[in-house]
């Protein structure tokens, strides 16, 4: 989107404020609104139907919500700080943002993706992915924590991510902004077959351990978005590109010359054997790979060098390019995995390849071009059809399960329904305003749940109550469980939602983790019973192993800590029950709290710059003592000779 | 006799479910516990209905002085018991097996279901009065000293059967599986005396 200029904009609320004209279905009142109301009102008490998994995009998180009520339930950190719950501050998950490049605070989260058996949801990951520095996280769906985040080296803007094979074989990463590879100073100028889009595999372990497999070093286009094929295309992947025009320089514009970019179809499971069998090339790159332990509730980083590099053309009939009309970015495919849907961005029509006449044009060597060595197959002999003129800008594609596809439609601000056996459109409704991605829950599978569709918005305007220049984005939810899509309600979502992933409710939410078994606890500065809790030094490195149950810390007043003392406070909550998390802070931190969840030990350092007696508390307003959870640090003198002493009711 | 002597036997050995099912069970309802708390007690000592359960009932009580649930070693009922129940099983068994190959009276069950009665209100009785320790002699100390209308201290004292209002909980105290097993058992040894009685006086007839 951020490639289409300000002009498209303004082309967008023209053709708005036309459609508004013709299709005003924002008013509708007396008893179709009651029953709108009813089909979204979720009773106090009441659980949604569908977890909704929304990415935060400049957010670096992700947002949980609850649909049809649209709901915010979480926040989950992944990519960037979150002091809410100490993710990226405490001393046992700063790890989990190490990167090749150092500690990134931040990051740019995009494409949700459910871990899948069968190519069905199964509901025990969710993986996401990272722009900027490009890497993938796992989230658990169990304890809804980031547990291991993989760095991909030689890749720039990894937008065309975090997509799952149908058994949760591979993840997929690609290179959004092609670079030279590997990275080295030369002209910008000189781009053009230097600069290349490295994809990369990488593999999930039966016990969600990521891997980076290989990665497959594609000519320097920008490879946008990517879906992997499932049933009778399971093996493929599908990857969209656009600026084959190895454009480094106002890109809107020269990287909008060319009529056709290209699809890329990629046999994985071809370039998986030839790996296996010793192929492809060993190339240097770095890349951090953390990974969080929930027993010993802390995270590792483990610096790792070279991939397996491989060159596309050295894996017989297992890569080739699909030509396609403008700029394509979405690239979908649907539950059968006969259609793959390309959607060229300023192109009026979708176009839809056909799965088996892709691989007949293959066995016939049907190519009519080849790019830098890749064959490229004939537009018109793998087109299974085209939606002509359904709209402005076609994006993405979510399907329902019933044969029919949904597309939206980012410059005529709407999403369009069609059918994927005719071809035609069979429905169309307004989105409020310029809908990027949309999703339908399952939608990315075998078995979609076509129920509901979620459009994610890319500007909201006037659609809440006005709160200054920056505002929350804006998700709108449809019943698509008759003829004609039905626009339900509005609801603001956090960051700038790329995309989401829906599941039914029942499939996570009895394995969700209510606490973390203290007797399971590995950490090793937990204390797990007061009798456990102690203060050790070692030189000017001071640790407090210190307890907290309602309503009072372990111990609460220490003496003998001195300026400039480096303290770590290790704070392990012994509580057991479901929802009793205590926090923790203390004055001139120069970090953020920490709230541990019970059975928990987490850490933050704390570096005394002035004598004094300073208190600490709990952040959690966790029960009708709260207000009385506290306690005191005295702070000597460098040279002082105040004995190390804690207590507690002494 | 036969058949009484068989009832005795399946009577006295139903007992022995409390070496597997609870005796009773107490639960305590609140808004900010949706799926409930609570403690099953057996024979031999208390466990919570769901894995942290003591610890947490615990925590609670700790804010109105109560002192911590009794481990096992902690109180003498919960090594006692188990040998007064197993021992009244075995007895009530060797009894009906005396009725089924000697044909003893039939008056012999109705004592042990005597003596039975006796050891289950003493039982009772030794319950009740641990409830009314635990639940109203509170740490002086303690965070919160509740008072009655008439500014009494307030007992915590949970029933010794049926439901009653504690402070923000409802408490219901009531047998559980191991006890009705017992009740039934008891009242089947009772039938055995009826119709051991009964056999006895028309074959005198």
């Amino acid at each position: 989107m951020n490639k289409i200029g300000k002009y498209v904009l303004g082309i967008a609320a023209l053709i708005f404020m036309t459609n508004c004209g013709n299709n005003n279905s924002n008013s509708n009142s007396g008893a179709m609104s009651s029953s709108k109301a009813e089909k979204v009102y979720v009773a106090p008490g009441e659980h949604d139907e569908y977890y909704a998994f929304f990415s935060g995009g400049y957010s670096g998180n992700i947002t949980v919500a609850g649909l049809p009520s649209g709901r915010m339930l979480k926040e989950i950190p992944v990519f960037s700080q979150f002091p809410t719950s100490g993710y990226g501050y405490s001393e046992e998950t700063k790890a989990m943002l190490n990167t090749s490049f150092g500690f990134v605070p931040w990051g740019d989260a995009h494409h949700p993706d459910i871990s899948q058996t069968n190519g069905e949801l199964d509901g025990r990951w969710i993986f996401i992915n990272e722009n900027n520095t490009p890497r993938i996280a796992r989230v658990s769906l169990a304890t809804f924590e980031t547990e291991e985040i993989i760095e991909l080296p030689n890749s720039a803007g990894n937008h065309a991510s975090s997509f799952v094979t149908e058994n949760t074989e591979y993840i997929v990463a690609g290179t959004r902004f092609a670079v030279p590879n590997p990275q080295r100073d030369m002209p910008i100028s000189d781009m053009k077959g230097e600069f290349k889009g490295p994809l990369s595999f990488v593999s999930i372990a039966e016990n969600g351990r990521m891997n980076l497999e290989f990665q497959l070093n594609m000519p320097g286009f920008n490879y946008d978005l990517a879906h992997p094929g499932r049933n009778k295309s399971h093996g493929w992947f599908f990857f969209t590109s656009y600026n084959t025009e190895e454009a480094n320089t106002l890109m809107e514009v020269n990287a909008s010359q060319n009529d056709k970019d290209y699809v890329a179809a990629v046999n994985w499971k071809k370039i998986v054997d030839y790996v296996k069998n010793g192929g492809g090339k060993k190339a240097p790159g770095t890349y951090a790979h953390n990974v969080y332990d929930d027993k010993t509730h802390m995270a590792t980083s483990t610096m790792k060098e070279g991939v397996t590099m491989v060159d596309p053309r050295e894996v017989e009939g297992a890569v080739f390019y699909i030509p396609i009309p403008k700029s394509p970015h979405g690239c979908d495919v649907d539950p059968s995995g006969q259609f793959i849907i390309g959607s060229g961005k300023l192109s009026t029509d979708l176009s839809v390849y056909d799965f088996d006449k892709m691989i007949t044009a293959i066995e016939n060597k049907d190519f009519v071009d080849d790019s830098y060595g890749i064959p490229v197959l004939s537009y018109e002999n793998t087109l299974a059809g085209v939606v002509t003129q359904p709209g402005l800008g076609p994006l993405h594609t979510e399907f329902d399960g019933q044969g029919n596809a949904y597309t939206t439609f980012f410059i005529s601000s709407e999403v369009v329904k069609w059918s994927l056996e005719t071809f035609e459109v069979l429905d169309r409704q307004p989105t409020f305003y310029s809908v990027g991605h949309l999703m339908i829950p399952g939608g990315n599978s075998r078995k979609p749940f076509g129920k509901y569709l979620v459009a994610m918005n890319k500007i909201t305007k006037d659609r809440y109550l006005p709160t200054g220049p920056e505002l929350e984005h804006s998700a709108q939810l449809y019943d698509i469980s008759g003829d004609k899509m039905e626009l339900l309600s509005d609801f603001p979502t956090h960051g700038e939602p790329h995309y989401a992933a829906g599941i039914r409710a029942d499939v996570i939410k009895d394995k969700s983790k209510k606490y973390y078994e203290l007797s399971e606890n590995e950490h090793p500065y937990a204390a797990k019973s007061e009798a456990e809790a102690k203060v050790t030094r070692n030189g000017n490195e001071v640790h407090i192993n210190m307890t907290t149950i309602r309503s009072h810390f372990a111990p609460d007043n220490i003496e003998g800590i001195k300026v400039g003392d480096k303290v770590y406070f290790h704070i392990t909550n012994l509580e057991q029950d479901f929802d009793v998390p205590h926090g923790f802070s203390i004055i001139g931190a120069n970090t953020s709290e920490i709230l541990v969840m019970p059975g928990q030990t987490k850490s933050i350092v704390w570096e005394p710059k002035r004598e004094g007696v300073w208190p600490f508390y709990c952040t959690d307003f966790c029960s009708a003592l709260h207000q009385e959870m506290q306690g005191y640090v005295r702070v000597s003198g460098k040279n002082s000779n105040v004995p190390l002493k804690y207590t507690l009711d002494e | 006799m036969k058949s009484a002597s068989i009832i005795m036997i399946v009577g006295s050995a139903l007992l022995l479910g409390l070496f597997i099912f609870p005796l009773w069970s107490i639960s305590l309802e609140a808004p900010q516990y949706p799926s409930g708390i609570g403690m099953n007690i057996h024979l031999d000592g208390l466990q919570g209905k769901e894995k942290h359960d003591l610890q947490n009932i615990d925590g609670l009580n700790h804010y109105i002085g109560m002192r911590k649930l009794p481990k096992p070693e902690e109180m003498w009922e919960f090594s006692v018991f188990p040998k007064v129940v197993g021992g009244m099983a075995l007895l009530g068994i060797f009894i009906g097996l005396l009725g089924l190959f000697k044909g003893i009276s039939p008056n012999w069950f109705l004592t042990w279901l005597i003596i039975m009665c006796v050891l289950g209100i003493l039982g009772m009785y030794d319950f009740n009065a641990w409830m009314v320790d635990y639940g109203t002699n509170l740490d002086p100390k303690a965070i919160m000293k509740m008072t009655d209308a008439d500014g009494n201290p307030l007992s915590y004292k949970p029933p010794l059967f049926g439901t009653k209002h504690i402070l923000n909980f409802v408490a219901h105290s009531y047998p559980h599986t191991g006890a009705y097993m017992m009740g039934f058992g008891m009242f089947l040894t009772f039938i055995a005396y009826i119709v051991g009685n009964k056999k006895r006086k028309t074959n005198q007839a």
